[in-house]
């Protein structure tokens, strides 16, 4: 694989981010994709060619469309896929623990 | 303050478990989740339904920057006070499906309390799909931009 292909790139730039989030709910075709983002058709083409490259999107021929699928094995390579889904929690518990001390001091 | 909170979430699972322990007695960790008025404040959501109790349900709204509102329900199943709640949990007007979460209350001191959250999710995949919205944003973020382009796509 190109060095420059590298997955934590991939997933570096916001367009390829806001793709994989809407492919994750979805399999889509390259029309449907870029249909959701103000960038240049070829822009969206070449973001979409990054990600399958670097296999966190798939390529499957159905008729004449290509529809690209999220490829969850390849996202669990990206380490500590999980912290932002932890920090999150963390975050709204250190919350409930700071809500909660105010109340308590009422 | 690092890693009070802990998430385990085995391979090829479609559960996971959320645990963190508290610098609160348990009664006020119960609370916080039982009174809607002390939950609209740390969720940072509005409550629109809370029956805190057995076969009870709930509805929450949030809404994002751009002024969309995204609603969330579920079911209560079980509702024993400082020790568990039973529930499911969905987002609406997504393909998320539906999650069953357990939450256990339990005392450690007088003045801590410690909570446990079993999340059991319809696949495995639905629970990967979940665990990586959120890579971007937080999740929340990450659910109210998948609605928006889901609700273009209609």
């Amino acid at each position: 694989m190109n060095l420059r292909r590298d997955v934590f790139q991939a997933i570096a730039d916001p367009t390829r981010r806001a793709i994989l989030l809407l492919v994750a709910s979805q399999s889509l075709t390259a029309g449907a994709i870029a249909a959701n983002f103000d960038t240049a058709r070829p822009t969206v083409s070449k973001h979409l060619q990054i990600l399958t490259e670097c296999e966190l999107l798939t390529q499957e021929q159905n008729g004449r469309e290509i529809y690209y699928h999220f490829n969850p094995k390849k996202m669990k390579e990206v380490a500590e896929f999980i912290e932002p889904f932890r920090k999150m929690w963390d975050d709204r518990f250190n919350k409930l623990e700071s809500v909660m001390k105010k109340y308590k001091a009422k | 303050m690092e890693r009070k909170t802990k998430v385990n979430a085995e391979d090829g699972k479609q559960e996971l478990m959320i645990t963190r322990e508290f610098d609160l007695p348990l009664e006020l960790l119960f609370k916080a989740y039982a009174q809607a008025e002390l939950f609209e404040q740390w969720m940072g959501t509005k409550v629109l339904k809370l029956e805190s109790r057995k076969h009870g349900s709930y509805q929450f709204e949030t809404t994002d920057p751009k002024g969309n509102k995204h609603r969330f329900n579920g079911s209560i199943h079980d509702f024993l006070p400082n020790k568990k709640i039973i529930r499911t949990f969905e987002m609406e007007n997504t393909p998320f499906g539906v999650q069953l979460e357990i939450y256990e209350f339990e005392e450690l001191t007088p003045d801590t309390s410690k909570l446990t959250m079993h999340v059991l999710y319809e696949s495995v995949a639905q629970r990967d799909q979940v665990l990586q919205l959120p890579f971007a944003q937080g999740i929340n973020m990450a659910h109210n931009r998948i609605q928006d382009i889901l609700s273009k796509l209609k």
